[in-house]
């Protein structure tokens, strides 16, 4: 299937700002799953300079800086991404006991797959909070195969927890989520990943964009979609999983992947520092189409 | 050679063996330790060799003479400003480090081993370093568990695959050593992203020397200026691989930071700018000091700031000591940056188990140096020993989000929550073997007694490995059962002499004959933050002049009226104290509705407004504020000037915690006008900096001609009877320090036309308002013209604002100032120029800290993105 995404960030400042340094993890990511094609990325007003590097997750990550007074910044990067269809069949096969992988994981493991157990740690966001254990193991029952569980707890929590986006914060904590069964889709993966990492099990974060379809007979908005987010499972057998809690709903062909990392911090879209320039706002549009 | 001159010198010298053997009988009964510096082990222990001359030439006078040398040490310390700032204490802010007259002393062969082992695991974290910003062979490897690297605080994945062209990253290393019971130098503590320390070494050395100038010659002590100009010369190499005309600074966290003297200290030595984050800023991937003469490119960072603090884009969010895109400039190679970003993850006591192995498989090379014997627990067993032997342990954090403890000194129920907390994420804690120490002779309320001893080392890279320091930081235990030394819980520090055969020559920093010194390291910049706070510091102390000289004047006065009870002279004080209040903006003060009942009882609101230290506006805040100034460019101030500046300081701590009565306000004052007196005296003959010295004397001139305004104001534009506005006139020309030049003049003829002439108008007076307008002019005219076109005949604002400002003093005629209107109270002419003068010396005030200092704010995050969508 082939997208064509577009995503446009808007700040506008009460005063003039003289100055900006930012990061945008903003670039579709090329990988197993799926293809980027074209990404071009565009700064206004025009920055002085502008360089890409890799980062250590495989993230394209765009630097850019301004440094002439101005009261808007707009970065409009637009892409064309051609995803891969992934069958549900083929996503229970060679399933493993979770349990199982866990133990696999302990032990140093000759082929390099030992770094993934970087994702077996807390990070900033997701810390191990009491409760997050207790409410994965309910799923993940003792040799019930490792697909299956993460399935399970995905739809646990799609339907236990309300998706409210009044709720939420960039940094709403992980304890107040699990207690108010409420969130957004940032939130629900978190969450999700808190509960993995409790077991022993690699899980990470993944940022990017769902194809939304408008009600039967209406035409779709223009820049009516948004970023979005989800999580994946490392199992030593099919390497990473991916599962959207927020849909209750395996990637098949309609996620597209911009980033991923331990968690929403390591794939912040967009970040900066910025002098001068008073209060704020923030705007953001996201348009997502199929490419017929 | 005759043998009856040698009579007296054999005699001497079996008298100071005599004198030794009983300083080492008393010295070796006090003996607790296994291991001693000084004596061999065993029952009849001796002393070492190496020791002899020192305590042969101690043993021969009195030990009070080593007292002497000792607070002659501590004052020479002093005095160069030698402070170690303690934390959450406010007195503290500037607390002197302890020290111990008697260095710690290390044999030609004990280090030369020293020295072999520490090269080698200098070595050893640089290898580790690079690999784990690099291709991580060692954790994919299993040589180092993953866990231990990824749960590390230092651990900054932002800096994976910056160093892969450097051979030596790892620029300083420092080490923390303990001679175990064997003799060995054991580590227990590594040092690898901003190591401090080095400058209290030197700087002890500095005061030691110089006491002890006869032991250092006769002990053939090593310099430690080799390691100094080993350090400058591999940053000059550094630096000039990228850009022909390096420049080089050291960046501080600050005056706040407990190592804000050392950085001070260690700039100057070493000849560089020091900078503060927020004195640099990135500009098309490439660092740039933002100087008063514009931007320019920095090519090397020696940095004291922790890795998390230096860049708030990349690294800690929060964090507003360091440079938004600085990761950035590192990766596009724009500029080094020592000791390298995301180098706290080597110090890591985690990873002690693991260093013979990748020595021995890595390097090739067997571990020479021991260190602490270390269980990480992220371990199954040795997580189980940890837990089990918790009682013999010091238990430590992988990084530094705990603080160190010994297991043994924990009460059970700490213990048990102790032991919860490794249970619940193990790999975050160590387990280390308590190292006993040995002792080394330290001087102790007057006699000589052994106590504990550690022992910090550094060393710097050059030409492909180690130099390492030929001495270092001794620090000893309060007392003889002490087990944590650290500055913070104030310990007290010794010299370390490395002793030799060769006399070590003293080499100056200073380049050698012939070699000529590079443009970039010979042009000093001023930091804008810098030259704001010199500008600030000006204007401060002119300010307390002022206002203590006006104090000065009112005890005189209220002396007058009480010997006499005039009713001219009340008046006349009362308005020195209105002029007071004006002076001070301490509103309502002496000038508000009830002021009637305050100048009647005038003294509780003198002595809040002289010190009150919480007052905004009073005299001792004002001198707080001057003193704090000055201590944030403690780099450059010469030694002199700092040691009036530190009596300033002293001056307002005392006052704050002794809260002095009325009646010594007049001899604090004289204490107080002696110390300006001293301070403006040095700053006009050895301020360094030729920019500084102008935005000071802008500041001074700017201050100088608003306070005179204000006291004209308040002194003659408002009339009463003739005697009095003589004894206003002589108020006013009295506390300017203008009484001679005015009686001079005008002492048959004393009038306001003749006051308004010498302190508003006369151009060849120091104290008049147009003086200060003619220097400003002059000053103004040498700064850079920053944002301005070359051409130095186009005007900055403010220079046209001085230029009119100076016509208009110039075209003012002193008859028509004086002039009294109709109803005979007031004098409008003069009060209009009075008005138009403040006005524009505020406007220049303005004009000078938008165009070179508006660059000093901080910037701040911008609200990231979340992903909501359902």
């Amino acid at each position: 299937m082939r997208y064509k995404v577009k995503h446009t960030t808007t700040y506008q400042y009460e005063g003039h700002v003289n100055v900006c340094q930012n990061m945008a993890r903003l670039t579709p990511l090329t990988n197993e799953n799926q293809q980027c094609l074209v990404s071009r990325f565009d700064v206004q007003p025009a920055p002085q300079t502008m360089q890409s590097h890799t980062d250590a997750f495989g993230n394209t990550v765009s630097y850019f800086e301004i440094t002439r007074p101005h009261k808007e910044l707009v970065i409009t990067v637009e892409s064309e991404v051609e995803v891969k269809s992934r069958s549900q069949k083929e996503l229970f096969s060679d399933d493993m006991p979770w349990d199982a992988v866990s133990e696999l994981l302990k032990k140093p493991l000759a082929d390099g797959s030992v770094m993934v157990r970087d994702y077996c740690l807390p990070s900033n966001l997701v810390p191990i909070i009491g409760g997050v254990r207790e409410y994965a193991l309910e799923s993940f029952t003792p040799g019930r195969p490792i697909i299956e569980s993460t399935n399970e707890l995905m739809k646990r929590i799609f339907e236990e927890f309300k998706y409210d986006p009044s709720f939420t914060t960039i940094s709403t904590p992980l304890e107040k989520v699990l207690k108010h069964k409420k969130g957004v889709c940032q939130d629900f993966s978190h969450l999700a990943i808190a509960c993995l990492r409790s077991l022993g099990l690699p899980a990470r974060y993944v940022s990017g964009y769902i194809e939304t379809l408008p009600p039967e007979g209406e035409e779709k908005l223009e820049g009516s979609d948004a970023s979005h987010a989800w999580f994946a499972v490392y199992t030593p057998t099919n390497g990473w999983r991916h599962f959207d809690p927020t849909n209750n709903l395996v990637p098949a062909d309609q996620h597209i992947e911009l980033a991923i990392g331990r968690d929403f911090a390591d794939v912040t879209p967009l970040k900066g520092v910025i002098y001068g320039g008073g209060a704020h706002e923030l705007d953001v549009a996201v348009d997502v189409r199929r490419v017929e | 050679m005759k043998k009856a001159s040698n009579e007296p010198e054999k005699n001497q010298h079996v008298a100071d063996n005599e004198k030794l053997e009983s300083l080492v009988y008393k010295y070796g009964k006090s003996l607790k330790v296994d291991f001693d510096e000084m004596m061999t082990h065993g029952q009849d222990a001796l002393i070492k060799y190496h020791w002899t001359p020192l305590m042969r030439s101690l043993g021969r006078h009195d030990l009070s003479e080593l007292e002497t040398k000792h607070h002659e040490a501590r004052r020479i310390m002093r005095e160069s400003g030698v402070t170690y700032n303690v934390y959450k204490d406010p007195q503290g802010q500037n607390k002197t480090l302890q020290l111990d007259p008697i260095p710690m002393l290390m044999g030609q062969e004990d280090w030369a081993k020293i020295e072999e082992g520490l090269i080698q695991r200098a070595r050893l974290m640089n290898f580790i370093f690079k690999d784990i910003y690099g291709e991580q062979r060692l954790i994919k490897e299993s040589f180092l568990p993953p866990e231990l690297i990824f749960s590390h605080q230092g651990y900054h994945r932002s800096c994976i695959g910056l160093y892969q062209d450097q051979e030596q990253p790892i620029f300083n290393y420092t080490a923390d050593l303990a001679r175990g019971p064997d003799g060995n130098m054991w580590v227990f503590s590594d040092r690898s992203q901003a190591p401090s320390g080095s400058g209290y070494a030197l700087e002890t050395r500095i005061a030691m020397s110089r006491v002890m100038a006869g032991e250092f010659r006769e002990n053939k002590v090593r310099r430690l200026s080799h390691y100094f100009r080993a350090m400058r010369s591999s940053l000059a190499k550094m630096g000039s691989d990228r850009h022909g005309d390096p420049r080089i600074v050291l960046m501080t966290p600050g005056p706040l930071n407990e190592t804000y003297f050392e950085h001070a200290y260690l700039s100057s030595y070493l000849g560089y700018t020091l900078v503060q984050g927020a004195d640099l800023t990135v500009r098309d991937g490439k660092v740039w000091l933002k100087s008063i003469d514009g931007l320019r490119q920095v090519d090397v960072i020696l940095r004291r700031v922790d890795d998390s603090f230096c860049d708030p884009l990349e690294l800690m969010e929060t964090s507003h000591l360091g440079v938004p895109g600085l990761v950035q400039a590192v990766r596009q190679g724009n500029v080094t940056v020592v000791n390298p970003l995301g180098s706290g993850v080597v110090e890591s006591p985690g990873i002690y188990p693991f260093l013979a192995n990748i020595a021995k498989e890595c390097l090739g090379e067997e571990l020479l140096m021991p260190c602490a014997a270390s269980w990480w627990c992220g371990q199954e067993k040795e997580r189980q020993y940890v837990l089990d032997n918790i009682d013999q342990l010091v238990i430590k954090a992988i990084d530094r989000r705990f603080t160190t403890v010994f297991g043994g000194a924990l009460s059970n129920n700490e213990k048990d929550e102790l032991k919860e907390k490794i249970k619940a994420n193990p790999y975050l804690y160590v387990g280390q073997e308590r190292l006993v120490c040995s002792s080394s002779p330290a001087l102790v309320k007057g006699e000589i007694l052994p106590r504990r001893v550690l022992f910090r080392s550094f060393l710097v890279a050059s030409d492909g490995s180690y130099q390492v320091m030929p001495g270092g930081l001794t620090r000893i235990a309060p007392d003889n059962n002490s087990f944590l030394i650290t500055n913070q819980t104030g310990s007290v520090s010794k010299d370390t002499w490395v002793l030799t055969d060769q006399p070590d020559r003293q080499r100056s920093l200073l380049p050698d004959p012939g070699q000529v010194p590079h443009p970039a390291e010979s042009e000093s910049l001023l930091p804008s933050r810098a030259a704001e706070n010199l500008f600030w510091v000006g204007r401060y102390a002119e300010r307390t002049e002022s206002v203590v000289r006006l104090l000065r004047t009112m005890l005189r006065k209220m002396a007058d009226f009480r010997e006499y009870g005039d009713e001219t002279d009340e008046n006349c004080l009362n308005k020195i104290l209105q002029a007071l209040t004006h002076l001070t903006e301490t509103y309502p003060g002496f000038v508000g509705e009830d002021s009637e009942a305050l100048l009647q009882k005038p003294e509780v609101e003198i002595l809040d407004v002289a010190f009150d230290p919480n007052r905004p506006g009073s005299l001792l805040s004002t001198m707080r504020a001057l003193f704090y100034g000055a201590f944030n460019v403690r780099d450059l101030w010469s030694a002199d000037t700092w040691r009036i500046i530190d009596d300033i300081g002293e001056f307002v701590s005392d006052i704050d915690s002794k809260k002095p009565g009325f009646y010594a306000l007049d001899n604090h004052i004289d204490n107080i006008i002696d110390a300006l007196m001293a301070f403006a005296g040095l700053t006009q003959e050895s301020m360094s900096h030729e920019n500084g010295r102008f935005m000071f004397d802008i500041g001074k001139r700017l201050e100088r001609g608003i306070q005179v305004v204000k006291l004209t104001r308040s002194l003659l534009t408002e009339l009463n009877s003739d005697l009095e506005e003589l004894l206003n006139i002589e108020s006013l020309v009295m506390s300017q320090e203008s009484l001679i030049p005015y009686r001079r003049r005008y002492r048959l003829s004393s009038s306001a036309n003749a006051a308004i002439s010498l302190m508003i108008l006369d151009e060849n007076h120091p104290r008049s308002v147009a003086y200060q307008i003619a220097k400003l002019q002059e000053h103004s005219q040498r700064l850079p013209n920053q944002g301005l076109s070359s051409l130095r005949h186009k005007l900055s604002d403010e220079e046209k604002l001085i230029l009119k400002l100076r016509t208009t003093v110039q075209l003012s005629e002193p008859e028509k100032l004086a002039e009294v209107d109709k109803k005979g109270t007031s004098r409008p002419h003069l009060e209009a120029l009075l008005d138009d003068i403040d006005v524009s010396l505020r406007q220049i005030s303005d004009g000078l800290t938008h165009r070179y200092f508006s660059h000093t704010d901080y910037g701040r995050q911008l609200t990231p993105q979340v992903s909501i969508e359902s």
